[in-house]
């Protein structure tokens, strides 16, 4: 008998060193055979390129080759000695051989050494079955070790169990450098070093451990590793795994494909997989290590039922629970009208599940009140590139940056919020490549190891229109718009008019310093370095559209890139980085209140002649709700039940209060999540969710990819979401049959343009693909507007500055603005439920010494921090990162409640809060606000589950 | 204020900064996007409360209310 499913260990072919890109070939012979390969290949990955396993040690296919180890050595006919196959680039006409009893010889000696500096306990060794060593040692048939194992040796060396994820046992360590070499150039923190020489030669973190070193636990170390000397701590807890499954991370909007490596439905270890078009074989610390949540004692596997928010929940079957929601539902409707329910889907959430949410509220509540987490985040740049460019998303793959030649940063902290892409710019820049950081704040990437910002456009928050006005000026005024291009791809009237706006000296750098504090000469060489120092690239995030003027901001980011040339091939374009997995996502699949999926409006009488016609019900032509209109309505008493699934609005939102009181108002609100987060307390039912380890389904990454989604174990609370989604709907009267998340992609790809040829075969077979991919594009995508813009001529904006109406003042004379680090996610729901808690437990605020000394304040102590909407208190942090009069904070942790602080302000165009300015005052203090005893308070009282027994008894 | 006040003042508000950035453009134009990007994005009811809005402050969105459409049910 055969297993039905060969559940099998993926394991990657490491060629040793890494294939060069090269259209010249060169022909050669190894062992006889014949072989072409790219010019600048070695002798050892050309040999493995025919299935030619050359002994190695200190070589691994995602590092430049070192050298190091000696096991390699090939003889090569003409030349003297034995030369290293990793270093040895292949030549044309070069006749190689790669066993022969000299080779055998040499190569036993080389390990013979090794060996007797290596511990033998290979049998309780947790890298046993796992061990390029132990691989070596056979393969080269090692049999005796003539040096004893009595001599000098590090067996006694005390492990560094520092780092919550992984251990460091320098007695395993063969000094191979790969871990050392993957900091520097897959990761690019440059944390490790070999400290010594010879004998004493040892891998060090730092002076001290790698807990407290430069370390950032991205783990490319570890995977390096051909040793148990670096290992994750899993891995010695449970043991090899035996069977792995590719699945993508569910944390950033990078979007790196995994192999979850299991044990029965037990994971051990989650390792990026080479494969992975997003991340090539990298991950930080998140994806990597933080999926511990996924089983942590804090879910709740029960559906859950209420009458008040201040009952304690009542624990129900699945039936019960439906049926009370879609009761209630109906009932609202019924008294308060059609409009009086909505739902909100999550970026966090698959493609299958968001679409299927956005379908039952337009089919089965009949009302468009559908939108996305993505409202607070990227909503601008759905609507900003649209208006220009004609496609809501970034341009580029992120493979493109490698043939980037200018890159600017704006608005964005890629080394914290989108670690595997800040590796790979990291290592376009140390190639040669140029940054320009526009930032308030001094991010990371300004100055790091072997990189250094050529411009750090320090702006005063609230003012990326001024500074992109005033950048614009000095690429008209000094004439370096890019004319072939924008004459050729362009609207040239609209161009006119734009160049005719940017060009009045009310936008030059010189005026516009006053507003954004930003020197008129540094931006004058940044504006003629972008535009004259070859592929200029932009990036951007949250810092751009969480404005006032995100929307606009973003279309003055496109009209740059248009008016430099600057967009339709590799090396440039316009990158917005997204937050959460599946930002894009969640936008393409029509969780928006006026658009169906693949942006086509509502009243498109064509599009909702299609969806009805498919769906078999009447859909509304008029746009709905967005969040805060269905917030601002609750409070009103018009709007009274809500779905939501996999988002925490009560964290996550801007002014909470204003928030809170919007859910309290209403009379039903349903949540589904992994816990009882922070919109829970306000909910009357409670699904339980299923985390990206228990479903199938897709994410859409920022470069438009979609990736694959795969279930590992069962769902703990017995269904999956879009089980539960479709079983919300029957209950309201309109039933969906999917026995599968593939079927609900097959609608989709049937009902939207740019998915057409979207399958899970399509996936299971390319691994990934770009939207759009359809009959004109069967592969997908990986670069948009490449001879036209998808509108078709490129069009420019007018982007007036209009300063925010939230300015500071004499009560409140500071700016605050938000953002992330890397250790924790978003609300940090998941990784506050993880170890990575060792590197951030709590939010503090930054604050420049200067402000801090004239209100006494010093690092660690506890400050309030208080804006017109309300107040906090936190820790501060002392540092010239922020400058003078803005001060910082993260929105991590639910107990601080930095949202509390932030106003209902938001982007003119899409409601996307402003959460990057908001005017505050900051003073020393010794206790929490009184929100944040309220919060603390509530945290208990409305979150009690009432023990089976008691309900009994009741 | 009530709430009901409250949430005309931050229609008002809105409408206003979608005016701020048609302001760059020529006045015709001006209020037609403006009226277009309201008709677009708002609900049925959201616009009938701008409709009903006394007089409001902004010249631009004044001019705009010409082409903001009622809700078809
Ligand atoms: S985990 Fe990453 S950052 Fe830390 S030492 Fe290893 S490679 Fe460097
Ligand atoms: S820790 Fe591992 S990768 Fe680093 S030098 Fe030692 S054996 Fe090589
Ligand atoms: S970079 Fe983003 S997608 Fe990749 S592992 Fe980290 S959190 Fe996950
Ligand atoms: S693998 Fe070539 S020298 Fe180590």
């Amino acid at each position: 008998m055969r297993p039905t499913q060969a559940a099998r260990l993926i394991k990657e072919v490491d060629f040793g060193t890494p294939i060069r890109a090269n259209e010249d070939m060169v022909a050669l012979t190894i062992d006889g055979v014949d072989v072409s390969v790219p010019k600048g290949t070695s002798v050892m990955a050309a040999a493995m390129t025919l299935g030619t396993k050359i002994p190695k040690l200190c070589a691994t296919d995602s590092l430049e080759p070192f050298g190091s180890c000696r096991l390699c050595l090939v003889e090569i006919e003409g030349r003297k000695g034995a030369p290293a196959s990793c270093t040895t680039p292949a030549e044309a006409g070069m006749v190689v051989r790669t066993q022969t009893d000299r080779l055998a010889k040499l190569r036993r000696g080389v390990m013979e050494l090794y060996i007797s500096d290596h511990p033998l306990d290979c049998l309780t060794c947790a890298a046993n079955g796992d061990c390029e060593l132990q691989d070596m040692a056979g393969a080269v048939g090692l049999r005796d070790v003539r040096y004893g194992y009595a001599g000098e040796n590090h067996f006694g060396d005390a492990k560094d169990q520092s780092n919550p994820y992984f251990s460091y046992d320098p007695s395993k360590c063969i000094v191979c450098n790969r871990c050392v070499r993957a900091c520097e150039e897959t990761q690019g923190t440059f944390a490790l070093t070999i400290s010594g020489r010879g004998f004493d030669a040892r891998v060090a973190a730092g002076p001290t451990d790698f807990l407290s070193s430069e370390c950032v636990s991205c783990g490319a170390c570890v995977q390096a590793c051909p040793t148990a000397t670096l290992t994750e701590k899993s891995v010695i807890a449970h043991g090899q795994p035996d069977h792995s499954v590719v699945t993508t991370c569910a944390y950033c909007g990078v979007g790196c494909s995994f192999k979850a490596e299991m044990q029965g439905d037990r994971v051990v270890r989650m390792v990026p997989y080479k494969d992975g078009a997003a991340n090539e074989g990298h991950s930080c610390v998140k994806g990597r290590f933080a999926w511990g949540y996924a089983t942590h004692k804090d879910r709740i596997t029960k559906p859950m039922i209420r009458a008040k928010i201040t009952d304690p929940w009542r624990e129900v079957s699945w039936d019960e629970a439906i049926g009370h929601a879609a009761s209630e539902f109906k009932r609202i409707q019924a008294k308060y009208g059609r409009e009086a329910v909505g739902a909100i889907t999550s970026s966090r959430c698959t493609n299958e599940e968001v679409f299927l949410v956005q379908k039952l509220v337009r089919a089965a509540f009949g009302n468009n009140n559908v939108d996305t987490c993505a409202r607070v985040c990227h909503s601008p740049t759905g609507y900003g590139l649209s208006q220009t460019f004609g496609t809501s998303a970034g341009t580029q793959d992120f493979k493109s940056v490698e043939k980037s030649d200018v890159i600017l940063v704006i608005g964005a902290n890629p080394t914290d919020a989108h670690p595997v892409f800040a590796s790979r710019l990291k290592k376009r820049l140390r190639a040669g490549a140029q940054l320009i950081v526009a930032d308030p704040r001094r991010i990371d990437l300004v100055q790091s190891p072997h990189i250094r910002a050529a411009h750090h456009l320090q702006l005063q928050p609230g003012t990326n229109v001024a500074l992109l006005a005033s950048l614009a000026n000095v690429i008209v005024t000094e004439g370096l718009v890019n004319e072939a291009y924008v004459r050729e791809r362009c609207d040239l009237a609209a161009f006119e008019a734009w160049a005719r706006f940017v060009a009045q000296e009310k936008n030059s750098p010189e005026a516009m310093e006053e507003h954004t504090g930003v020197p008129a000469a540094d931006v004058r060489a940044a504006a003629r370095l972008y535009a004259t120092g070859g592929n200029g690239a932009i990036y951007y995030g949250l810092g751009v559209t969480e404005h006032s003027q995100g929307s606009t901001t973003v279309m003055a980011i496109a009209n740059l890139a248009m008016a430099t040339g600057n967009v339709g091939r590799e090396g440039v374009g316009v990158n917005p980085l997204r937050g959460q997995n599946n930002v894009q996502g969640s936008c393409d699949m029509g969780s928006f209140p006026h658009e169906f999926s693949g942006y086509r409006h509502v009243s498109d009488d064509a599009t909702r002649d299609m969806f009805e016609s498919l769906w078999g019900v009447k859909l509304d032509r008029e746009p709905g709700l967005r969040i805060p209109n269905m917030i601002d309505e609750a409070v009103d008493g018009a709007f009274r039940g809500l779905y939501v699934q996999g988002e925490d609005i009560a964290q996550s939102d801007p002014d909470t209060q204003h928030i809170t009181s919007g859910l309290a108002s209403m009379e039903c609100v349903v949540v589904q999540d992994l816990f009882l987060n922070e919109t829970a307390k306000y909910a009357h039912v409670f699904l339980p969710g299923a985390s990206f380890l228990e479903k199938d389904g897709t994410f859409t990454n920022a470069e438009r990819r979609i990736n694959r989604v795969r279930q590992v174990m069962q769902p703990l609370g017995g269904k999956s979401e879009w089980q539960a989604t479709c079983d919300l709907s029957a209950a309201l009267g309109y039933p969906m049959a999917y026995t599968h998340p593939s079927e609900i992609m097959d609608e989709i790809a049937r009902l939207t343009p740019g998915f057409r040829n979207v399958s899970y075969a399509k996936l299971d077979e390319m691994g990934s693909v770009q939207w759009p991919c359809n009959d004109s594009a069967p592969n997908g995508t990986p670069l948009m507007h490449i001879d036209r813009f998808v509108r078709g001529k490129g069009r420019f904006m007018l982007t007036e500055y209009v300063p925010t109406q939230e300015r500071s003042g004499p009560l409140f004379p500071l700016l605050l603005t938000t953002g992330r680090i890397l250790s924790q996610y978003n609300v940090g729901a998941q990784t506050r439920r993880t170890d990575n808690n060792a590197w951030h437990d709590e939010d503090v605020l930054e604050i420049n010494p200067f402000d801090a000394e004239n209100r006494g304040v010093r690092s660690g102590d506890l400050v309030a921090l208080a804006s017109r909407t309300g107040e906090i208190s936190l820790r501060a942090e002392v540092t010239d990162r922020v400058q003078p009069g803005v001060v910082y904070t993260t929105f991590h942790h639910a107990v601080t409640g930095a949202n509390v602080v932030t106003t209902d302000n938001s982007d003119w165009a899409t409601n996307c809060p402003e959460y990057k300015v908001t005017a505050v005052q900051v003073r020393r203090t010794n206790q929490h606000s009184a929100w944040q005893e309220k919060n603390l308070e509530e945290d208990v009282s409305l979150r009690r589950i009432a023990t089976p027994e008691l309900v009994a008894a009741k | 204020m009530s709430a009901d006040e409250r949430n005309v003042a931050k229609l008002a508000r809105m409408a206003g900064q979608i005016a701020d950035f048609f302001r760059a453009y020529p006045e015709a134009q001006a209020a037609s996007s403006v009226a277009e990007h309201i008709n677009k994005f708002w609900t049925p009811k959201m616009r009938a409360e701008v409709l009903a809005m006394p007089e409001p402050g902004d010249p631009l969105v004044a001019k705009a209310r010409a082409f903001v459409r009622t809700g078809e049910k």
